[in-house]
């Protein structure tokens, strides 16, 4: 144990007051999350907001069975088909971009900027822009295409990021071995390159799926006739607010909750297995 | 130079081969003409670029040009037609009787500018609350935690409601907020209030709020990374020559972390400038956002007034970050 110097004490209470505000700092972002799971449970009929009459699964019920709040099933299942699209391009795009900005060309400056544009403009922007030049050409929007394009436009530069960070990091001079003992391009990708990179395609497929199962600017205008969750959450949150889209939003929290845990899983032991 | 050219200069040059068998020949006084013709290792870099390349040509070129042309199209009654009027832009700028001293309106801008103002005032105040926040958060990861794994566990802690739905944690603010919301029982509770008041809910102070609580984690991570990057020699070495943790800040973490708060700032910026859901729920759509205007008017069909809404929303993120810019140079943090 070390002596305990006012210097130190100091220390120790500077470390204290931060780690309160650290606290604080949770509530206030979580808080709001656990009170909806709190109302959640609230009773047949208490209202939005506290006190709970009572304890019930009324709510959780009626989420389950059939509602007015839309075919919930049905869009969640376009959500996560969407979000394992948009997962796959951002993962391989990110990838080859990123192996791209290793060597120096022509227009990376443009490229670059364009990718990260995909970050600056903001959803309703693109969604607009995309869905007036589909009603122009005359096709119709729906989620599998003008939503997907849309969205991989968003979740790319975060992969993008991902992806650049690892190659920083990257010794070149593995593959380079592997080239001088004769390994053709694709060998030196599959058997040196790909292992290595794996926990960081992983990460850049995380923001892919989870950003896109969540995203609603995005989706607002392009979605055509069949609706993803984000959409069914935010028509039942203009209609009269019930305990029951606290109910959804438990469930989408806890699920977006469970895919982040994963990921990290996944992550976690493909970094190990790779060093 | 022509390849003539090039093969001239090889002559002059030859490359010494190195060993027997495969040494790879050393050129002697490598210039731009060889490099250019020696073949590079790794995949072509057209084959790696071009699917992503044409993704966002698609998807973000040609909806941006396309909100760019249809601002100058006419509207008919269901749509709109190919034309070039500037009247969009007009009914952007002037309302009725803006030039007739006998009215109200004289001189006052439309109430298009005032939204797009008022988008822009409600951004400013939650960049400087988020930066605030976010700041001191990220000292205490990148600074006060040593442990590697403990400043993980936090950060990511910190960070992870990013990855959930903003929609559901602005709808998670109502039970909060209302007249018997949590924030009017704890102000009661501790004597603040005697009356519950309905101020939070439906109002200015809410909605700054919840974009506060829904944006402000996007400042948190540019700021702890670049905290987290500063050489601790530095500190050190400031430490042994006498400074104070004050001076050491002002002079040297603050200045260091700068690009950090750029960057966030910039996130925050253009994420709270292009929102508009959250106005919807927890700001009952008293004011509307610019975000909601273009909504509204796309759902009319008027589509190229949405247009000029986006291109003038557009116009004034772009000053924004450029300001953002000027004031820190972010390039060495890319």
């Amino acid at each position: 144990m070390a002596r305990s110097t006012p210097e130190r004490r100091r220390k120790t209470r500077i470390k204290a007051g931060f780690s309160v505000y650290y606290a604080i700092f949770l509530i206030f972002v979580y808080g709001p999350m656990f009170a909806m799971f709190t109302l959640s449970f609230q009773g047949p009929r208490g209202g939005v907001t506290f006190p709970m009459r009572g304890l019930s699964f009324v709510w959780w019920e009626r989420l389950a069975g059939p509602s007015a709040v839309g075919d919930i099933k049905s869009s969640l299942v376009r959500s996560l088909i969407l979000a394992v699209m948009v997962m796959v391009i951002t993962a391989i795009f990110s990838t080859m971009l990123a192996m791209a900005f290793r060597k120096k060309f022509h227009g990376s400056n443009v490229l670059f900027y364009a990718v990260m544009a995909g970050l600056m403009v903001p959803g309703v922007l693109l969604s607009l822009g995309l869905a007036s030049l589909l009603r122009v050409i005359g096709i119709s929007p729906g989620w599998w295409y003008s939503a997907l394009g849309v969205h991989v436009v968003w979740t790319l530069p975060f992969g993008f990021l991902v992806m650049m960070a690892v190659f920083n990091r990257f010794d070149g001079r593995l593959e380079e071995a592997a080239r001088d003992m004769g390994a053709d391009e694709w060998t030196v990708f599959k058997e040196v390159t790909l292992p290595l990179i794996t926990p960081g395609i992983v990460a850049a497929g995380l923001f892919g799926f989870t950003l896109s199962y969540d995203e609603f600017a995005r989706t607002t205008l392009l979605a055509g006739a069949q609706n993803t969750l984000p959409l069914d959450i935010n028509a039942a949150m203009t209609q009269r607010v019930q305990p029951t889209i606290f109910a959804l939003g438990t469930a989408s929290t806890i699920f977006s909750l469970l895919m982040i845990s994963l990921f990290i899983v996944i992550y976690t032991i493909l970094y190990r297995r790779s060093r | 130079m022509t390849t003539v050219e090039t093969y001239a200069k090889l002559a002059i040059h030859p490359p010494i081969s190195r060993g027997l068998i495969g040494g790879a020949p050393v050129v002697r006084g490598e210039d731009e003409v060889t490099r250019k013709y020696r073949r590079e290792p790794g995949f072509p870099v057209p084959i790696l670029i071009a699917p992503a390349t044409l993704w966002l040509v698609v998807f973000l070129v040609l909806p941006l040009v396309s909100i760019f042309v249809f601002s100058f199209w006419k509207t008919t009654g269901h749509g709109m037609a190919p034309a070039f009027t500037l009247e969009h832009y007009r009914a952007f700028f002037i309302s009725e009787g803006f030039f007739d001293p006998n009215r109200p309106e004289f001189l006052t801008p439309s109430i298009f500018i005032r939204t797009l103002w008022t988008t822009f005032r409600f951004t400013i105040t939650a960049m400087a609350i988020c930066l605030i926040l976010a700041y001191p958060l990220a000292y205490f990861l990148s600074m006060q935690v040593q442990d590697f794994k403990w400043q993980l566990a936090l950060f990511l802690l910190s960070m992870v409601p990013f990855w959930t739905s903003y929609l559901i944690r602005a709808v998670a603010w109502l039970p909060m907020l209302g007249r018997h919301g949590l924030i009017n029982e704890f102000l009661i509770d501790i004597g603040a209030i005697e009356e519950p008041v309905s101020f939070f809910l439906y109002s200015e102070f809410s909605y700054t709020m919840a974009l506060v609580q829904l944006y402000v984690v996007l400042a948190v991570g540019p700021i702890f990374f670049s905290l987290a990057k500063i050489d601790r020699t530095l500190l050190e070495a400031a430490r042994d020559m006498g400074a104070t943790p004050f001076q050491i800040f002002r002079e040297i973490i603050f200045p260091l972390s700068l690009p950090g708060i750029a960057i966030g700032m910039i996130f925050v910026f253009v994420m709270v400038m292009g929102e508009f859901a959250t106005a919807v729920v927890v700001y009952g759509g008293k004011t509307s956002t610019t975000g909601t205007v273009i909504l509204n008017y796309y759902v009319i069909a008027n589509y190229p007034f949405a247009a000029v809404n986006a291109i003038m929303l557009m116009l004034a993120m772009m000053i924004g970050v450029v300001v953002i810019l000027r004031v820190v140079d972010i390039r060495k943090e890319l």
